[in-house]
C-alpha cells in the first residue's frame, strides 16, 4: 500500500530539528508561566497536549500524497474562505476583534488555516501558467483578487499580523514564480495611495498607535510602547550568556503580558544571551535553507510552489515575530512558530512541516 | 498523460532557490545584528535597566451590576470589603507577622499558616491574601499599626451586598470563587483563579452581562516594593446592571405568606408575561456564600428536609393534580366529548374492569356537571371523560399550553416538566400503556409532572382566553452609563386555537371553586376582587388510610392556581405548597394573600387598617397617596 520509498526518504533530520524546536519550547513555555497564577493544566503541559494533536495530524497530512492537494486546493480555498466570511456575519467576539467561529465544541479560526490554503492555491494557479519571462500586469489580476479577498476580510477582523502574513507570503509566491521588473515599480509606486488610504480610513487607532510607537517607543512609554521597551529591556539584559533558565527578572517578574506566546523569544533571549538566541536562530535558519532545498528538489512545478510558500510562510513568522520582539518591526500579534504558546500556531506551523515533509519524501515518485 | 499534468520545469529552478535563500540570510543577518546590538553593545545600558526596573502591575476588581426591581428598588448591590494580603519579598520575620496578624485579626494562627502556604509558590513580590472579610474596626487598626506590620497590603474590592437579606434569594442566586471546570470554558476564557462568578440563578445565567471588566494600575516601586506611585491606570468598568420584572413588595408578601412552609409561588402579569413575583421557600442567605461558608450552615442548609437550597419555583416538577383537570376539560370541550350539560353520576369511585378509582370526596357527588366538577374538585367526573379522550389526546391539549417543554424564563436548568404519551411510555420503559393509566393521569397523577412556572403560564392563558405570552424575568439591561442594553418587551408565543366557549366554561368553574358554596378553593376568595382559581391536591406516595400521621417527605402536595379580575385578568398566581396536603387549605389562602397584596398595592384593596400579627400598626405610603388622588 504505501510505497516502501515513502519510508526511507522520509527527513528524519527535518523532523527531528522540529521536535527539537517545540521541545525548547515548551521549556521556554513553562519558565514565562513559572509567576503565572494557573488552574488547570499548566500552559506548558497543554502546550504538550498541543503538539500530540499536530502529530497526529502529521502522519495524516503526510499519508497523502500533496498531488491530491493540487485538485482540491480550490476547493479548500473556497471552504475557508466561505468561513471567514462566516465570521464576518456570525463569529465570535473576543477582546474587540471577531476572528473565531464558535463550532459548540470548540472554536476555530479560519485566518490560521488560510495561511496554509493560500500557499496551494497560488501554487495550483501558477502550476498550470506558463510564464515567460516574469509574470506581467495582465497574469496578476487572478491571484492578486484571490489574495486581497481574504486579506482584506481578515485586516477587517481585525488582525493586522495574519492579513500582513498572507499578503507576505502570497507575495513571495509570486516573486518566486517571477514578475517582471516592471510590475515591481509600478507596483511600489501604487502602494503609496494605498499605505495613505489605508493608514486614514482603514487602520483602527490601536493599529496605528503601535506602527507610531514602534516609531518613536518613547512616545507612550506605558502604553502601547511598553510592549517594545519592556521586551527590549528583556533580550538585552540577557547579555551574552543570558541570566539562566528560569532566572530572567524581566521574566519572572512579569512586564510582558504576553510573554509566553507572542513575547517568548524575549524570555529565552534573556534567560540565554545572546549564544541561546544565536543557536536558536541557527536552527531555524537552516529550517528555512532546508525548506527551499526541498523545494529544489522536487521535480513538478506544484510541488516546488507549494514548498516554496509554506517555507516562506515560516519564515516569515520567524522574522516578523524576533524582528517585533527585539524592535525591528512594529508590534503585530504574530507568533513564533514551535516557540509561542498556542494550538493554533502550533498547529498550523506543524501543517507547514508535514506539508515540506510530504513533498520531500515523494520527490522521487516520477 | 501524468507527464502532461505535473508540469516539468527545471530550467533556472535551482538559482531561483539560490535567490531566495539568500534573501531569507538576509533577513536573519538582520535580526542577528540587532541582536547583537542589544545583548552586547547596549547590553550594559539594558542590564541596569532591567534591575531598576520596579514597574507593577496591580489588578483593580470591578463591581458587579447591581439587580433591581421593576421600580429600580435594589435586590443586589455592591459594598467593598477588605482584606489583608502579605507580600512575601518584604517579610523578614514570617512567623512573628503571622503570629501579630492573627492577634488583630482574632483568627487562628495554624489557619493563616496555611494560607500563606498555598500562596507562597508564585512570585515573590504577588501578594498573597491571609484574611478576607475584615471589618472596619480591624481595618483601622491594621492602618494605624502598618509600619509595624512590614510586608502586609490591604486591599479592598467590592463584593455583594443584599440589602434585603434572604429575599428572592434563589432568583438572585449567589456568587462564588470560579472553579477549575469553569475556568477550562470556553465563556471564562477572559477569568482568573480567584475570580468570582454566579453559581447560581440570575448571578449564574446573565454572568456576562452583569460582571464588569477589571482594570489595573500601572504602579512604580521602591528597592523594597513600596509603592512609590501610580504611573497608569486602566479603570475598572462597572458591570451591566439589571432590572427585573419582579416588584419587591409582592416578592416580600409571597415569601411572607409561606410562612416556614416549602414551596414556590410564580405571579405572572398575564397580559406581558412578565414574572412579578418568583418565590422559593425557604431561603437562603446569598450573602453567606461571598466569603468562604460556615461549614456548620452549609450543612444545616444540606440536612433540612425543606432543601432551602433548591430553587422550587424554577427547578421543581411536581404533580399538578386537580389543578390540572383544566387541561382535561378543556380537552373534553374541544373534542365535543362534554358540554355543560353533560352530567356524571358520582358514587365516589369509578372502577375500570377490576381496578377501583377514588374520588377524593369517598360519599360520591352524586350527579355533577362540569361546573360543579371543577368546583367541588370530582375525580370521578375527570376519570369517566379521561377514559374516554385517552391519554395522547390530553397530552396534545397538555402541549398547546406549553406544558412539558421549556419555557424559557431567562434562567439556567429550567425543567421541561413531564407529558406522558403512549409514545413516551414505549420508548422510555417499551411497554405498552395502559388504558387504566390514563385515569390518573386526568386528574394530574401518575407521570405528569409540572412546574410552578408552567403552572403559571397555563392559568395566564386560561384568562387571557389563549394569548400565551412568554414569562420573563429581565425587563431591561442597562449599562454604567445609564443606556439601555437589551429591553425585554412582551414575546407572545402564540395564540392558542381554542373555540372561546370553552375557556367561558372553565372559567366559570375555576370561578365558583373561589366564590360558590362548596368550592374547594374558597380560602382564596376577595371580596373587592373576583378570584377564579383551581386547587390541586398531589400524591407523593399512594396511602392506604389517611388517618395515621404521616412522615413528612410522604405527605401530600398542596397546590392551588388562580388569577383575576375575573372579568379582565392582570395577573396569574401559581403556588405550591410541598406536603402541605390539601391545596384549598393550605395553598388557596397563600395565592389568597398574594393577589391581596398585589391589589392593596394597585390601591383597589384598601389596606386593612388591623393589627399585624406582629402587633405594629402599619399603612401603606402608596395608599395614602392614592385617596389623596381621589379627593
Amino acid at each position: 500500500m504505501i510505497d516502501r520509498r515513502l519510508f526511507t526518504n522520509f527527513d528524519w533530520v527535518f523532523f527531528g530539528l522540529v521536535l527539537l524546536l517545540v521541545g525548547v519550547g515548551i521549556m521556554n513555555i513553562y519558565s514565562a508561566s513559572a509567576s503565572y497564577r494557573v488552574t488547570g493544566l499548566p500552559f506548558h503541559l497543554k502546550q504538550l497536549s498541543w503538539l500530540a494533536a499536530g502529530l497526529v495530524l502529521m502522519v495524516v497530512v503526510c499519508s497523502i500524497d500533496y498531488h491530491i492537494f493540487e485538485d482540491l486546493s480550490y476547493w479548500f480555498y473556497g471552504a475557508v474562505l466561505f468561513m471567514l466570511i462566516l465570521v464576518m456575519l456570525v463569529g465570535r467576539t473576543s477582546m474587540g476583534a471577531t476572528r473565531w467561529l464558535d463550532l459548540g465544541f470548540m472554536n476555530i479560526q479560519p485566518s490560521e488555516p488560510m495561511k496554509i490554503v493560500i500557499v496551494m492555491t497560488l501554487a495550483r494557479y501558477f502550476s498550470r501558467f506558463p510564464v515567460q519571462d516574469g509574470l506581467g500586469l495582465r497574469d496578476m489580476v487572478y491571484p492578486l483578487l484571490m489574495v486581497t479577498i481574504p486579506a482584506l476580510l481578515i485586516m477587517k477582523q481585525p488582525d493586522l499580523g495574519t492579513a500582513v502574513l498572507v499578503l507576505l507570503v502570497s507575495g513571495s509566491v509570486m516573486l518566486f514564480v517571477g514578475i517582471r521588473w516592471r510590475v515591481i515599480v509600478t507596483g511600489l509606486l501604487a502602494l503609496v495611495p494605498v499605505v495613505y488610504l489605508g493608514w486614514h480610513h482603514y487602520l483602527r487607532d490601536y493599529q496605528k498607535n503601535r506602527i507610531l510607537n514602534f516609531l518613536n517607543p518613547e512616545r507612550d512609554p506605558l502604553g502601547s510602547g511598553y510592549h517594545l521597551i519592556q521586551s527590549t529591556i528583556a533580550v538585552g539584559s540577557g547579555g551574552v550568556l543570558g541570566k539562566g533558565y528560569l532566572k530572567g527578572t524581566q521574566t519572572q517578574l512579569r512586564f510582558l503580558p504576553e510573554q509566553h506566546t507572542d513575547f517568548a523569544f524575549s524570555v529565552f533571549a534573556e534567560e540565554w544571551g545572546l549564544v541561546g538566541s544565536l543557536v536558536l536562530l541557527i536552527i531555524y535558519l537552516f529550517l528555512v535553507l532546508w525548506g527551499l532545498q526541498i523545494a529544489g528538489r522536487c521535480n513538478d512545478r506544484f510541488g516546488r510552489l507549494l514548498a516554496v510558500g509554506v517555507t516562506a510562510m515560516l519564515c516569515w513568522h520567524i522574522v516578523i515575530n524576533i524582528g517585533m520582539v527585539i524592535g525591528l518591526f512594529p508590534v503585530v500579534g504574530v507568533p513564533l512558530p514551535f516557540l509561542s504558546y498556542g494550538g493554533t500556531s502550533l498547529i498550523t506551523s506543524m501543517t507547514g512541516v508535514a506539508i515540506l515533509l510530504n513533498v520531500s519524501m515523494r520527490r522521487f515518485m516520477f | 498523460m501524468i507527464q502532461q499534468r505535473y508540469v516539468r520545469d527545471n530550467k533556472d529552478q535551482g538559482r531561483r532557490i539560490l535567490y531566495a535563500s539568500l534573501i531569507a540570510g538576509g533577513f536573519f543577518f538582520l535580526l542577528l545584528t540587532r541582536l547583537w546590538y542589544l545583548q552586547v553593545v547596549d547590553s550594559e545600558r539594558l542590564v541596569e535597566l532591567s534591575e531598576i526596573n520596579r514597574l507593577r502591575f496591580v489588578p483593580v476588581a470591578a463591581s458587579r451590576g447591581a439587580i433591581l426591581d421593576r421600580n429600580g428598588k435594589i435586590l443586589v448591590g455592591n459594598t467593598p470589603s477588605f482584606s489583608v494580603a502579605v507580600v512575601p519579598q518584604e517579610v523578614k520575620d514570617k512567623d512573628a507577622l503571622l503570629a501579630s496578624l492573627a492577634g488583630y485579626l482574632g483568627q487562628n494562627l495554624a489557619e493563616l499558616g496555611q494560607r500563606w502556604e498555598k500562596g507562597k509558590g508564585r512570585a515573590k513580590y504577588y501578594p498573597i491574601v491571609i484574611a478576607s472579610g475584615i471589618s472596619r474596626d480591624q481595618l483601622e487598626f491594621l492602618q494605624e499599626n502598618q509600619l509595624r506590620l512590614p510586608g502586609i497590603d490591604i486591599e479592598m474590592k467590592p463584593i455583594r451586598q443584599y440589602p434585603n437579606g434572604t429575599l428572592a434569594a434563589h432568583l438572585l442566586g449567589y456568587l462564588g470563587e470560579i472553579s477549575e471546570q469553569e475556568l477550562d470554558q470556553e465563556q471564562f476564557s477572559e477569568y482568573n483563579s480567584g475570580d468570582y462568578v454566579g453559581k447560581s440563578g440570575l448571578e449564574r445565567s446573565w454572568e456576562r452581562f452583569l460582571h464588569g471588566v477589571d482594570g489595573g494600575r500601572q504602579i512604580e516601586v521602591d528597592a523594597r516594593g513600596r509603592y512609590l506611585r501610580t504611573l497608569n491606570e486602566t479603570r475598572p468598568t462597572v458591570g451591566n446592571s439589571m432590572v427585573l420584572t419582579i416588584d419587591i413588595d409582592l416578592q416580600k408578601a409571597a415569601e411572607k405568606a409561606f410562612g416556614d412552609r416549602a414551596g414556590a409561588a410564580v405571579v405572572m402579569d398575564v397580559n406581558t408575561g412578565e414574572v412579578l413575583a418568583f418565590a422559593s421557600n425557604p431561603g437562603f442567605d446569598p450573602a453567606l456564600f461571598t466569603g468562604r461558608l460556615d461549614p456548620e450552615i452549609w450543612k444545616s442548609y444540606l440536612e433540612d428536609k425543606r432543601h432551602p437550597l433548591e430553587n422550587k419555583a424554577l427547578k421543581g416538577q411536581y404533580p399538578p393534580g386537580s389543578t390540572f383537570k383544566i387541561i382535561t376539560a378543556l380537552a373534553g370541550l374541544e373534542h365535543g366529548l362534554i358540554d355543560d350539560k353533560t352530567t356524571v353520576v358520582c358514587r365516589g369511585f369509578y372502577e375500570v374492569g377490576r381496578d377501583k378509582f377514588n374520588c377524593w370526596e369517598k360519599k360520591g357527588h352524586g350527579v355533577v356537571d362540569l361546573k360543579r366538577a371543577l368546583r367541588e374538585s370530582c375525580d370521578v367526573y375527570f376519570y369517566q371523560l379521561g377514559e374516554r379522550l385517552g391519554v395522547d389526546r390530553i397530552a396534545e391539549m397538555s402541549r398547546k399550553f406549553g406544558l412539558g417543554e421549556v419555557a424559557g424564563i431567562g434562567l439556567d436548568n429550567e425543567k421541561p416538566g413531564l407529558i406522558p404519551t403512549t409514545a413516551w411510555k414505549e420508548k422510555k420503559y417499551g411497554k405498552k400503556w395502559y388504558r387504566g393509566e390514563t385515569l390518573p393521569v386526568s386528574i394530574g397523577q401518575g407521570y405528569t409532572l409540572l412546574t410552578p412556572i408552567q403552572l403559571a403560564s397555563m392559568t395566564a392563558a386560561v384568562a387571557t382566553d389563549g394569548v400565551m405570552y412568554r414569562p420573563h424575568l429581565v425587563k431591561r439591561i442597562v449599562d454604567p452609563d445609564g443606556k439601555v442594553l437589551k429591553e425585554f418587551t412582551p414575546e407572545q408565543v402564540k395564540r392558542l386555537d381554542i373555540k372561546p366557549a370553552s375557556y367561558r366554561l372553565i372559567k366559570e368553574g375555576l370561578l365558583a371553586v373561589v366564590n360558590e358554596p362548596r368550592g374547594t378553593g374558597a380560602a382564596a376568595r376577595l371580596y373587592e376582587v373576583k378570584v377564579a382559581g383551581k386547587t390541586g391536591t398531589s400524591q407523593v406516595v399512594k396511602l392506604r388510610d389517611g388517618k395515621r400521621e404521616v412522615a413528612y417527605q410522604y405527605r401530600d402536595h398542596a397546590l392551588f392556581v388562580a388569577f383575576a379580575p375575573f372579568d379582565k385578568p392582570e395577573v396569574a398566581v401559581s403556588v405550591v405548597i410541598e406536603h402541605g396536603e390539601h391545596g384549598g387549605a393550605a395553598a388557596a389562602p397563600v395565592a389568597g394573600a398574594i393577589l391581596r397584596a398585589y391589589f392593596e398595592k394597585k390601591g383597589v384593596i384598601r389596606k386593612p387598617v388591623t393589627r399585624d400579627p406582629e402587633g405594629e400598626y402599619e399603612e401603606s405610603p402608596e395608599l395614602e397617596q392614592e385617596e389623596g388622588r381621589q379627593q
